[in-house]
């Protein structure tokens, strides 16, 4: 919370300023990454240059969002860990899944063949 | 030890059950700095996260084991069963302009929708913290504003996909068939538009629920419930949930639309 809220007990009736400078930081972030894949869209070839770039732009943007939009970075250690873990052991279980899958596809229709 | 306090614990084995329970792991103590409710949304959406995983990657899977349309093969692109078809190609129209191609053009501004829905979002929690009912609401109305204007954006996508375009597409039955449905479409193969129709669908629905939690939010910030409850912790997990909508667009737009 560190920053980012006001801690400070709240007297009735008075309103603390609003702090959202870092809202829209990360606004124009999200905003500049989303025209920078557009950029790429536009001109480059598709590929897997391209894609590569599109799943590495598509990271960060997810980090901002979860990272600040959802506060996730400002909360303690363990509960980060919690989070981020998981979703580690999911691209894991995605990548072994993809590959496992191709191979399993082709013998099937090897079979077949 | 003569006496008896209450307040002070004793040593012995036999007042264990008297003593205040205050160790680490007899409950009372927050490892994480996170409210209940809030621990459940966390956990709530990283399942939630896995059944788009899984959606993401069916789509990864039976694109990949379909044919791609070859640039190089001197042919122009055009709709065909025959090979997975170009998003931008598919996703060109907007309201209002009639047959003009502007690729990818609707999406990015339905995309520009949410993220704007998401910092409105953040606007209201930040208001939240603050006790300030008047900017919670101001902030909430905006934010169900941009959702409901994410919903009708869709509903024209859908609308346009189902109907198609005039030209239409030369099936294998030697018809002409126009737009989608689950079982045939003009655009490619059969799974592209039941792919399309079941990600952006199941998404729209988180969309919609999102919208739904919102209402309830603003009115119960209207009524005071919050007020009165001395903090505006509902509004901070329903912006979890919402921002998890949007992250889950960003991945949706990557794969859907830009590979």
């Amino acid at each position: 919370m560190a920053n980012h809220a006001s801690t400070e007990p709240v007297q009735a009736g008075e309103i603390p300023k609003p702090n959202v400078g870092w809202i829209w930081k990360t606004f124009f972030v999200l905003v500049g990454i989303t025209a920078l894949e557009f950029v790429f869209v536009f001109l480059m070839n598709p590929g897997t240059l391209r894609n590569s770039i599109f799943i590495i732009l598509t990271i960060f943007k997810a980090f901002f969002i979860v990272a600040e939009f959802m506060h996730l970075k400002h909360e303690v250690k363990a509960l980060i860990w919690t989070i981020l873990i998981p979703m580690a052991l999911l691209i894991w279980l995605l990548i072994a899944l993809v590959s496992e899958g191709t191979y399993g596809g082709q013998a099937i229709q090897n079979a077949f063949n | 030890m003569s006496t008896i306090s209450t307040t002070q614990p004793l040593t012995t084995a036999s007042s264990a059950t008297e003593r205040p329970r205050s160790g680490t792991w007899d409950g009372g103590n927050e490892p994480f700095k996170a409210s209940y409710g809030k621990l459940m949304m966390w956990f709530f959406l990283l399942s939630d996260a896995f059944t788009f995983a899984a959606f993401l990657t069916t789509y990864g899977l039976i694109r990949h084991r379909n044919p791609a349309f070859d640039p190089n093969a001197g042919v122009p692109f055009k709709f065909s069963t025959a090979y997975w078809p170009i998003p931008d190609k598919v996703f060109n129209a907007f309201p209002g302009m009639g047959h003009a191609d502007v690729p990818l053009g609707f999406v990015a501004l339905m995309t520009m929708i949410l993220i704007f829905s998401s910092v409105t979002m953040v606007l209201a929690v930040e208001a939240g913290h603050r006790m300030d009912k008047k900017d919670v609401q101001k902030w909430l109305l905006w934010t169900i504003l941009f959702g409901a204007t994410f919903l009708g954006s869709q509903a024209w996508e859908w609308s346009h996909f189902i109907h198609g375009t005039t030209e239409g597409t030369l099936m294998a039955d030697g018809t002409v068939f126009h737009g989608a449905n689950l079982a045939q479409n003009q655009y490619g193969p059969v799974l592209f538009a039941d792919l399309f129709f079941f990600i952006t669908g199941f998404h729209g629905t988180h969309v919609f629920s999102g919208v739904c939690l919102l209402v309830y939010c603003f009115i119960a910030t209207t009524n005071d419930t919050f007020h009165k409850r001395g903090h505006y912790e509902m509004v901070e997990k329903v912006g979890l949930y919402w921002h998890f909508v949007d992250l889950v667009w960003v991945f949706v737009f990557t794969f859907f639309y830009l590979v």
